[in-house]
C-alpha cells in the first residue's frame, strides 16, 4: 500500500475544495484510507495518519476511531509519537470515553522520564483532560515536580496543580508546602504560573486566603520590580516588561487584598506607582491600568486612591479607542455604586457613549431591573443633558416592566425627595408617581425595603415640583397631570387635589391653566367619567427608538381598552376636533380657529407624548389636552373621540336648533343636525349624516363643502367612505362653521361617490339653515 | 478564564480551533459560524470585545483571518487582546512568515499547556523547546 499523504498535502487538497459536499467527499475518502490504515497496524505512519485525523477533527468531522491509536501512540518510545499520540488524547479524548483510564499509567511512567520535554507533554496533558482519578493518582508525582529545580517542569507543574485542585478540590493541602518558594524565582514562566496556582487557591479556599496573605509584601516587590526594571528583551511587549505578568499579580492582590485592611494598606503605594508610571500610549499599558483601576475599586483604598482610579477612568473615556471606552464604561458601572460623586465629574462623557452607536458599547442591560437603575443613575448625575426621546424611553420601559412597577417609583420618589433639578428625571418621577401612587403608598416592593409614603407626603412633593423654580412648564406639566391622576388612585386626599388643580386654573403659564381648567372641569361635570379617563395605562407597543411620533400612534391604539365606558362613536373624530372642543370649553385663550401652537411643542415631545392621559380624555370629556401635531396620521383613531360626536357634551349647550335636510337626491340624503355653544357663540357646529335608499351601496363617498368668504370652515374626517343600502346605516361627518359676524350662513356642497358600478358627482347649494343656527 | 481560541478567516473556514472546555463536535461548528458572523458583521470603529452568549468575545483582525478569544467574565479584555497580538508575533518570529496552514500540528502543541489560565509565556517557550525535532 502507497505511504499515506502528509498533512500538508492533506491540507492542500482540502483547501482546494470549491464546494462543501467536494470536502466532505475527500475528507471521507481520507478517512477510510486511515482506517484502513490503522487496522493494519502500521507503526510508521500511524502518527501521520493521527496528526491528519486532528485535523479533520478539527475542522468538524467526527474521529473517535483514532482514539485508541492515540494510546498506542503515547505508548511508544519516539519523542514525535509521543507528542503526536498526546495532543491527539488532549483533543480527542476526555472524562467521558472510558479510554482515557488506560492513559494513566503512560502518563505515570512519563511523568518520570528522563527527558524534560517528556515529562512536560505529561504534564500538559494530564493538566488539560485528566479525569478526577487520574488526577488524584498522580497528584504526588505533580507535587513532586512542583519542587525540582528545573523552571521548565515548575511552570508546567504548577498548571497542572491548578487543574487538579479544580477537580479535586481536597488535594489543594498536599500543594500548600510547595508554593513555599514559588514565588522566589527569577524565571517569569515560573512566577507567572505560580501566581496562577494562588489565585486559584485564594479564590477556592478561605483558609488558603488568609494564609497568602502574608506573601502580598513579596507580590508588591516582584511588581516594583517589574516596573521599575530597565528594558528586557525577554520579557517586553511594546516598552512594558511582562505586561501579562503585572496583571496577574494585580489580580492577585485584588483578591487578597479584598475586605482586608493591612494588605490594602501595603498595596496603596505600589498601585499608585503603577497608575502614574504605566505608559498609556499603547493598549498593553491602558490593559495595566485597566487592571489597577480594578484592583483600587476593590480594595479598601484610600479615597486619594479612587479618585485616582476615576480620573483614569474619566480619561479612558474620552480616548478614541472604541475597546478603552467599553471598558472604562464598564468599570465606572461597577464604581458608580460606591463612589457617585468622583463619577459625576464625568457625566457628560458618559452620556455622549450612551449616544454612541456601537452595540457592545451601548447595549449592556442585562436585565430590566438593571436597565432602569443605570438609566437612573444617568437621569441622577447626567441630568440635563440627557437626550429628549430618553424620557419617552425610559417611561415606555418602565410600563413594559410591569413587575418592576413598585420597585420603580419607590426608587424614583426617593430620588425626586432630595433633589428636583433634575427636570427629565422629575418628569420620569412625576409620571410615574401619578401612574403607579397606589402602589407607592401601599409600600409593597419586593425589591427594596418598602418605604412608609402617606399620600399627602406624595402630593407634598408634587406640589413642591409645581411650585419650584426650577421646575420648567413641561416639568410642570407632568406633576399637575400627575396630580390628577392620583385623584382615583388616592382616597383620602381627593379635595386637596381638587384645591391645588383649581389654583392652577388661573395660572400665568398657559399650558398650566388649561390643563387645571380640563381637569377642573372634569371634576365638576364629569365625575363620572374621571375613574374611567384615569386610569392606568396599559403596556406600550415597544417601538424603535426612532422618536415619540410613533409611539404616539400606537398608544392611540392601544387607548381604547380601558375606554370601553364611552359609547361608540358614530364614527371617530381626528383629534383636531378636541381643540375645538377647547374652546366651546371656553376660559381659553386660544384663538376659536384650529389652534395649532398647542400642538406644536417639538423640544418637550415627551411631554406631548407623555400626555396620553390628555389623549384619552379626549375620548369623552371635554378635557382635552392638546393634542400632538402628527396624529392625523392615525388612520382609524379608534375610540379615541367616541362621544365627541352629539352625546353628552353638546346637549347641555345645544337648545334643540332645528335639523334640516340640505340634500336630497338619487336616494340619497343628506340631513345637517346643529349644536351651538353658549359660551363661543360664533362657532356652529353641524353634524351631517348620510343615508341612502337604494337597494345599492354608495362607496368612496367624499362630501366637500364651502362657505363665503366672511365665514371659516373646518371639515373633520367621516366615518366611513361607504352609504350603506336601504338606510341601514349613515355617515357622519362634523362640519365647524366660524361666523364671527354673524351673517347667515349658506353653504355649497359637493358630493361624489361611486353608485351601481359608475361614479356620480352632484353640486348643491344649502340655503335652509335654521336662524338659530348662526343668529 | 479562556473557553476556545480560535483562528477563522473571512469566507468562514476554521483554520485552528481549540477548546479549553468540552464543547460537543456539531456544536462547535455552530459556535464557530455564529461567532464569525458576529466579528464579520461589526465595522472599523466599533470596538473588539463582543457579549455573546454567557461569555466575551475579543477578536482582532489580520488581513483575511480572524483570531477569536472566547472568555468568561473574570478577564482583562484588553490584557487578552494583547496576547492575541502577542501570539501572532510569536508565531510571526518563530515561522518567520505567518502562515499557520503547514505548522499547523506545531501550533497545537503551542496551544497545548493549559492556556486556559493564562498567557502564552511559557507555553511559547514551551512549545519552542520541544517542535524543533519535526
Amino acid at each position: 500500500m502507497p505511504a499515506p499523504i502528509r498533512l500538508r498535502e492533506l491540507i492542500r487538497t482540502i483547501r482546494t475544495a470549491r464546494t462543501q459536499a467536494e470536502e466532505r467527499e475527500m475528507i471521507q475518502k481520507e478517512c477510510a484510507a486511515i482506517r484502513s490504515s490503522f487496522r493494519e497496524e502500521d507503526n510508521t505512519y500511524r502518527c501521520r495518519n493521527v496528526a491528519k485525523l486532528l485535523y479533520m477533527h478539527m475542522l468538524g468531522y467526527p474521529a473517535h476511531f483514532g482514539q485508541l491509536e492515540c494510546l498506542k501512540l503515547i505508548a511508544s518510545q519516539k519523542f514525535t509519537d509521543k507528542r503526536i499520540g498526546y495532543l491527539g488524547a488532549m483533543l480527542l479524548l476526555d472524562e467521558r470515553q472510558d479510554v482515557h483510564l488506560l492513559m494513566t499509567n503512560c502518563i505515570k511512567n512519563d511523568l518520570n522520564h528522563s527527558t524534560q520535554f517528556v515529562q512536560g507533554l505529561a504534564l500538559c496533558t494530564l493538566g488539560c483532560m485528566g479525569s478526577s482519578e487520574m488526577c488524584r493518582d498522580l497528584a504526588g508525582e505533580v507535587e513532586k515536580l512542583l519542587k525540582t529545580s528545573n523552571s521548565y517542569l515548575r511552570k508546567k507543574a504548577a498548571l497542572c496543580a491548578v487543574h487538579v485542585i479544580r477537580k479535586v478540590p481536597e488535594l489543594m493541602e498536599m500543594f500548600l508546602p510547595a508554593t513555599k518558594n514559588l514565588l522566589n524565582e527569577k524565571n517569569h514562566g515560573v512566577l507567572h504560573t505560580s501566581v496562577v496556582l494562588l489565585t486559584e487557591m485564594c479564590e477556592r479556599s478561605p483558609d488558603m486566603l488568609a494564609h497568602f496573605r502574608k506573601l502580598v509584601p513579596q507580590l508588591v516587590r516582584i511588581l516594583k520590580n517589574l516596573i521599575m526594571s530597565g528594558y528586557s528583551p525577554e520579557h517586553d511587549v511594546s516598552g512594558i516588561s511582562d505586561p501579562f505578568l503585572q496583571v496577574r499579580i494585580l489580580r492577585l492582590l485584588r483578591i487578597l487584598g479584598r475586605n482586608d485592611d493591612d494588605s490594602s494598606e501595603a498595596m496603596n503605594d505600589i498601585l499608585a506607582q503603577v497608575a502614574t508610571n504605566t505608559e498609556t500610549s499603547k493598549n498593553v499599558g491602558n490593559a495595566i491600568l485597566y487592571e489597577t483601576v480594578l484592583t483600587i475599586m476593590d480594595i479598601k483604598s484610600e479615597s486619594g486612591l479612587r479618585v485616582l482610579a476615576i480620573n483614569i477612568l474619566g480619561r479612558f473615556l474620552l480616548n478614541n479607542d472604541k475597546n478603552i471606552r467599553y471598558v472604562a464604561l464598564t468599570s465606572l458601572l461597577k464604581t458608580v455604586q460606591t463612589d457617585h460623586n468622583a463619577v459625576q465629574r464625568h457625566r457628560s462623557t458618559i452620556v455622549d457613549c450612551l449616544k454612541d452607536l456601537d452595540v457592545s458599547i451601548k447595549r449592556y442591560a442585562p436585565s430590566k431591573r438593571w436597565h432602569i437603575d443605570t438609566i437612573m443613575r444617568v437621569l441622577t448625575t447626567a441630568g440635563s443633558y440627557v437626550r429628549d426621546d430618553a424620557v419617552p424611553n425610559l417611561i415606555q420601559l418602565i410600563t413594559n416592566s410591569v413587575e418592576m412597577h413598585a420597585y420603580t417609583v419607590q426608587r424614583l420618589y426617593k430620588a425626586i425627595l432630595g433633589d428636583y433639578s433634575q427636570q427629565p428625571l422629575v418628569q420620569v418621577a412625576a409620571w410615574c408617581i401619578g401612574e403607579y401612587g397606589d402602589l407607592l403608598v401601599s409600600g409593597q416592593c419586593e425589591e427594596e425595603e418598602p418605604i412608609q409614603v402617606t399620600e399627602d407626603e406624595v402630593l407634598d412633593i408634587l406640589e413642591s415640583v409645581l411650585i419650584s423654580n426650577m421646575s420648567t412648564s413641561v416639568t410642570r406639566g407632568y406633576a399637575l397631570t400627575a396630580i390628577m391622576k392620583l385623584s382615583t388612585r388616592f382616597t383620602c386626599t381627593v379635595n386637596r387635589i381638587k384645591k391645588v388643580v383649581s389654583i392652577y386654573g388661573s395660572s400665568i403659564d398657559v399650558e398650566l391653566q388649561q390643563r387645571a381648567v380640563e381637569y377642573n372641569a372634569l371634576f365638576k361635570k364629569y365625575d363620572h367619567m374621571r375613574s374611567a379617563l384615569l386610569e392606568r395605562m396599559p403596556v406600550m407597543e415597544k417601538v424603535t427608538t426612532n422618536g415619540p411620533t410613533e409611539i404616539v400612534q400606537t398608544n392611540g391604539e392601544t387607548e381604547p381598552a380601558p375606554l370601553e365606558t364611552k359609547p361608540p362613536p358614530s364614527g371617530p373624530q381626528p383629534t383636531s376636533q378636541a381643540n375645538d372642543l377647547l374652546d366651546l370649553l371656553g376660559g381659553n385663550d386660544i384663538t376659536p380657529v384650529i389652534p395649532t401652537a398647542p400642538t406644536s411643542k417639538p423640544s418637550s415631545a415627551g411631554g406631548e407624548l407623555l400626555d396620553l392621559l390628555g389623549d384619552i380624555n379626549l375620548t369623552g370629556a371635554p378635557a382635552a389636552a392638546p393634542a400632538p401635531a402628527s396624529v392625523p396620521q392615525i388612520s382609524q383613531p379608534p375610540f379615541l373621540l367616541d362621544g365627541l360626536s352629539s352625546q353628552p357634551l353638546f346637549n347641555d349647550i345645544a337648545a334643540g336648533i332645528p335639523s334640516i335636510t340640505a340634500y336630497s337626491k338619487n336616494g340619497l340624503k343628506i340631513e345637517f343636525t346643529f349644536e351651538r355653544s353658549n359660551t363661543n357663540p360664533s362657532v356652529t357646529v353641524i353634524t351631517i349624516q348620510a343615508s341612502n335608499s337604494t337597494e345599492l351601496d354608495m362607496t368612496d363617498f367624499v362630501f366637500q363643502a364651502a362657505v363665503p368668504k366672511t365665514f371659516q370652515l373646518q371639515l373633520l374626517s367621516p366615518s366611513s367612505s361607504i352609504v350603506p343600502a336601504f338606510n341601514t346605516g349613515t355617515i357622519t361627518q362634523v362640519i365647524k362653521v366660524l361666523n364671527p359676524q354673524k351673517q347667515q350662513l349658506r353653504m355649497r356642497i359637493k358630493l361624489t361617490y361611486n353608485h351601481k358600478g359608475s361614479a356620480m358627482q352632484d353640486l348643491a347649494e344649502v340655503n335652509n339653515f335654521p336662524p338659530q343656527s348662526w343668529q | 478564564m479562556i473557553k476556545f481560541f480560535l483562528m477563522v478567516n473571512k469566507q468562514g473556514q476554521t483554520r485552528l480551533s481549540k477548546y479549553y472546555e468540552h464543547v460537543d463536535i456539531n456544536k462547535r461548528t455552530l459556535l464557530e459560524t455564529e461567532v464569525i458572523k458576529s466579528c464579520l458583521s461589526r465595522s472599523n470603529e466599533q470596538c473588539s470585545f463582543i457579549e455573546y452568549k454567557d461569555f466575551k468575545l475579543i477578536y482582532r483582525q489580520y488581513a483575511a483571518l480572524f483570531i477569536v478569544v472566547g472568555v468568561n467574565d473574570t478577564e482583562n479584555e484588553m490584557a487578552i487582546y494583547e496576547f492575541i497580538h502577542n501570539f501572532v508575533e510569536v508565531l510571526d518570529e518563530y515561522f518567520s512568515r505567518v502562515e499557520p496552514i503547514d505548522e499547523l500540528p506545531k501550533i497545537c502543541s503551542a496551544l497545548e499547556p493549559q492556556q486556559a489560565c493564562f498567557s502564552p509565556d511559557s507555553s511559547f517557550k514551551g512549545a519552542a523547546s520541544t517542535t524543533p525535532i519535526y
